[in-house]
């Protein structure tokens, strides 16, 4: 007699109420797909704050894990869903604006917001190596596609490119499960965990199986040197998409990381976390001083978040609560400012043929304060500059990578955010002292300055009073297993 | 009784005005100009109020007032006053008035530049009174954008050029000032049980030899760029050419001083150890900054060019007077930054004023000046000879006590150091003859003199140059027992030095 395994789909009722939202809005793009797009952009708004309250409903669960522990519930998920849905909404107003703008109909979007939503939702909460290899390729397939929406060359060239690659890494995500299996029998997180402690000598399968986990989802977040996708797909891509993928891949894959390494390879921290030094001095070295050589704000933007993304894995020398909760107040700063900025550089650029050079920038001051007064805000913030949230998420970053003792590489990193500075005041530069070329093309339309209003408070918010969300970040970094 | 917390008042009282400058989009220039002068005012009278209530012959932190700010992180709203912060609280909300005014003829986005005065206001003071790490950093930190904005957008020709790399040199250098201040912030968790960036408890640390020397060094280079401390002044000159004369007058009398406020409240106070065994080295370089400065000074056509050499020269006389250790000699360095802030200050607002009038900063396009605008050329001598430390006027009394206490330490040095202050002779009474005297040129025939508005504005520098000039002991014994203190315990021996222990490995030879 087989136990039928228990079905606890509670757990996971945030991921269902996104794919759920998702298989609607599918069908319903399939029969009206010349249709308004207003109803699908509020029916997706509904599907998120459905998510995001049974997320928070899910906080104070006694529970660790659930459906035979292939996910957990925990309150980093519950963080992490909750910024998914926020990075989500922005997304789909973004997305809704572009495309009503032109009057180019693309209802699938949605859809796919919502796939690669729930399927990031599902990587935050993954228990099981498996889950985490699943939940990646369903959050990248819906990527590929949003990426080539738009149906120009540009973005599909950047979408096949995004797909070749990331196909690559998915081999190699895969063959990380492989390894840590044949190291551990299980492809368990907390299996692997046991496992693995307490066992002493080298542990030669464990560590390829982790560091090749680590090369997967590091293709994912763009560090290098698995960054070559990037910065074709984030130009390509129709800025509402990438805005919405550079904060949303980020936040899901980095959580997932946050498991893989400091829960499921926990014993190896210590072994692990020269690799992970290595590739986080890398990529903000190799981000920043390619960022300066862009002269599209686009690209830089891109090359931008392969620093960034350098900065947030710095936290993960630590394996400490303190470092959990730094990587995390760094994504969420990161991804207000990061949504921010895509966003004005998509008003800014005119239709769907986006122009995002430089030229395009300059003098924006006098023509458009409000757009230049929020793009140089976000960018301030992803420099580091006091007082926004870049400048604490970065003290906290650094402050756990000392603890670790890893003094030098929060040396290189201090030294890349200088520049940082530069390249993103470069821009700033060219918006306030400059004097403004050819026409204005920059959307007129008050409401999406509005909204993008909305992560410049926070940005502000939590550079000046930080204390708002960190204790809570800090519970959410108490991992239990 | 709650007591007034003073210090905080004085870090919000520019902001004030902040609000209207923000919010209220379409308000008149004119009005702009009024609401940042006003504001500045409101400042100043507050830090006097805080000035008043400054008690003579202690030593340590007064008005102090602590909050906790961001607990988790263990940053707190701490600051404090002593001896030597509080002359350069007072020598900011003194100068920022006088810099507001000095720009009334800006005319483009007048309410932008008031704002961003405002809030370089409001961390400069901050900086100099925050007791914790975080708190400085982030304030050090913060007023490199308002003035980025101000060299920028308001400048002159090269602005961009000049702001951007005002910003990344001094960025460079708290890049190593934050690794060093973070690294602090652990080791206080390891040794006190508690992680925190409060100064008073960072200073009861136990660091191993090599640690304190190589933090000593990262905070140091961090306000050596700031300073500037030779070789790494060459963002100076830019930023002060091409800064709009506000922006030059905020730098060199206010902005400057940061980097040797730095290294006296934070590189003393934690590495006692290696402050004694980096000094030798480090007034060498000042000294040649001293020298250098003045040489190069000497050679320059450029009269803003020409003064921003004139501050590296006598910046270099602060880090020498702060690193010779006599309680003299630290009274000067203190005392000199008040006494350089004022006289370059007004060396910048009347050539200000000058340049609004020719629209050159070229010294061979000038001469004879002085037959047009007698009174213009009046405020530059009493600048001048302020600058060049005449007896009866400030820098006089300031150049004088570093001397002297340097003497006392290093012969050599101060000998050499002197030789600079004659140099500072030569090469502003030059530049007077060139641009003032002889022969006067035909298209100057008409300049304007000084308005009442602009002897209204430069009178009050006068004043307090003849003050400090002529009795500077309300300013010295307010500032003495803390440097006696200071010095003490550095040429004292100081707090004890464990060996090196666990940590850091690493001897800097």
């Amino acid at each position: 007699m087989i136990d039928a395994p228990r079905v606890e789909l509670w757990a996971i009722l945030p991921v269902l109420m996104l794919f759920g939202g998702g298989l609607i809005a599918l069908l319903a793009s399939g029969f009206a797909r010349r249709a308004a797009q207003a109803p699908f952009a509020l029916f997706t708004l509904a599907a998120l704050a459905a998510a995001a309250a049974s997320a928070l409903w899910l906080w104070n669960r006694e529970t660790t894990t659930a459906l035979e522990g292939m996910v957990s519930i925990d309150r980093l998920a519950v963080v992490a869903t909750l910024a998914l849905c926020g990075i989500g909404a922005f997304g789909a107003y973004l997305g809704f604006h572009y495309f009503e703008r032109d009057d180019f109909r693309r209802n699938e979007f949605y859809a796919l917001l919502l796939f690669a939503l729930g399927g990031m939702a599902l990587l935050v909460a993954a228990a099981d190596l498996i889950v985490v290899f699943l939940a990646v390729e369903v959050l990248s397939l819906a990527l590929y596609v949003m990426t080539a929406l738009t149906f120009r060359r540009g973005p599909t060239e950047a979408a096949m490119k995004y797909f070749l690659l990331g196909a690559f890494a998915s081999a190699f995500l895969l063959y990380g499960v492989a390894m840590s299996y044949g190291a551990s029998a299980t492809t368990s997180v907390q299996g692997l965990a046991r496992a693995l402690t307490g066992v002493g000598g080298s542990q030669p399968l464990a560590l390829v199986g982790a560091l090749l986990l680590v090369v997967g989802l590091g293709f994912k977040v763009s560090l290098v040197p698995f960054h070559m996708w990037t910065p074709d797909v984030y130009q390509g891509a129709p800025s509402p998409v990438t805005a919405f993928m550079s904060a949303a891949t980020k936040v899901a894959v980095f959580v997932a990381m946050v498991r893989v390494l400091d829960v499921a390879f926990g014993s190896l921290a210590w072994d692990l976390a020269p690799a992970i030094a290595v590739l986080s001095a890398g990529s903000m070295i190799l981000g920043s001083v390619l960022a300066i050589a862009q002269r599209d704000v686009k690209r830089m933007l891109a090359y931008s978040s392969v620093a960034q993304a350098g900065f947030i894995l710095s936290s993960f020398v630590s394996p400490e609560r303190e470092g959990i909760a730094a990587a995390l107040f760094y994504l969420i700063s990161y991804s207000a400012a990061v949504v921010g900025a895509f966003g004005v550089v998509m008003l800014i650029s005119g239709g769907i043929r986006e122009q995002t050079g430089f030229d395009r920038f300059r003098g924006l001051g006098r023509r458009q304060p409000v757009l230049a007064a929020l793009l140089s805000v976000f960018l301030l913030s992803l420099a580091g500059i006091p007082p926004t949230a870049g400048f604490v998420a970065k003290v906290l970053v650094f402050g756990a990578a000392t603890s670790a003792g890893y003094w030098p590489l929060v040396l290189i990193g201090a030294l890349a955010s200088v520049a940082g500075a530069f390249f993103y005041l470069r821009v700033i530069a060219l918006m306030a002292m400059q004097e403004p070329r050819g026409v204005d093309i920059a959307d007129p339309s008050p409401l999406p300055r509005l909204v993008l209003a909305v992560p410049a408070v926070t940005v502000v918010v939590l550079g000046i009073v930080p204390g708002v969300i960190v204790p809570l970040l800090q519970e959410a970094g108490v991992l239990t297993w | 009784m709650r007591t007034t917390p003073w210090l905080t008042l004085v870090i919000a009282a520019p902001l004030a005005g902040l609000p209207v400058l923000v919010l209220w989009r379409s308000i008149s220039d004119e009005a702009a100009r009024w609401v940042g002068l006003g504001a500045t005012l409101i400042a100043f009278a507050v830090s006097v109020g805080m000035l008043a209530n400054f008690e003579i012959g202690e030593a340590g932190f007064q008005m102090v007032s602590k909050h906790p700010w961001v607990e988790s992180a263990g940053l707190s709203w701490f600051v404090g006053v002593d001896g030597f912060s509080i002359w350069l609280v007072m020598v900011t909300t003194f100068m920022f008035p006088i810099a507001v005014a000095a720009s009334w003829k800006v005319d483009h986005q007048v309410r932008r530049y008031m704002a961003m005065s405002l809030f370089l206001e409001t961390v400069i003071i901050g900086a100099f009174l925050s007791l914790d790490l975080l708190l400085f950093f982030l304030f050090f930190e913060a007023l490199l954008f308002p003035m980025y904005f101000i060299i920028g957008v308001w400048g002159s020709k090269r602005r961009v050029y000049a702001a951007t790399k005002f910003l990344l040199y001094t960025m460079f250098g708290s890049a190593f000032l934050l690794v060093g201040i973070l690294y602090l912030y652990i080791e206080a968790g390891n040794q006190l049980g508690t992680a925190t960036f409060d100064l008073t408890a960072l200073e009861q640390l136990q660091l191993s030899t090599g640690v304190g020397r190589w933090l000593f060094l990262a905070f140091f280079v961090g306000f050596a760029v700031k300073v500037p401390v030779w070789p790494l002044h060459t963002w100076l000159p830019d930023a002060h050419t091409e800064a709009p004369t506000k922006g030059s007058i905020v730098l060199a009398a206010i902005l400057l001083k940061t980097g040797p406020y730095g290294m006296l409240r934070f590189n003393l106070d934690l590495f006692p150890e290696a402050s004694r065994y980096f000094a030798d080295a480090i007034m060498v370089l000042a000294v040649i900054g001293i020298l250098y400065g003045a040489v190069v000074a000497m050679m320059q056509t450029d009269i803003k060019r020409l003064i921003a050499y004139s501050s590296v020269s006598h910046m270099g006389l602060i880090v020498l007077g702060i690193f010779a250790f006599s309680a003299e000699s630290m009274d000067g360095a203190v005392l000199q930054m008040v006494n350089h802030g004022l006289s370059t200050g007004m060396l910048f607002l009347v050539f200000g004023m000058l340049y609004e009038r020719t629209h050159t900063r070229e010294i061979a396009e000038l001469g004879g000046i002085v037959q047009v605008t007698p009174w213009l050329a009046g405020a530059y001598v009493v600048a001048m000879l302020s600058s060049i430390g005449l007896p009866g006027l400030n820098n006089f009394v300031g150049e004088f006590l570093v001397l002297l206490g340097t003497f006392s330490v290093d012969r050599v040095l101060a000998s050499i150091a002197i030789v600079g202050v004659i140099l500072s002779a030569i090469y502003m009474l030059w530049s007077y003859q060139r641009t003032f005297q002889g022969s006067l040129k035909e298209r100057w025939g008409s300049l304007p003199d000084l308005s009442w508005r602009e002897g209204a504005i430069v009178a009050p520098i006068v004043v307090a140059m003849l003050w400090i000039g002529l009795h500077p002991a309300p300013v010295l014994e307010r500032m003495r027992p803390t440097s006696e203190q200071v010095s003490h315990q550095l040429s004292g021996g100081g707090r004890p030095q464990i060996e090196a222990t666990a940590g850091l490995e690493g001897e800097i030879p």
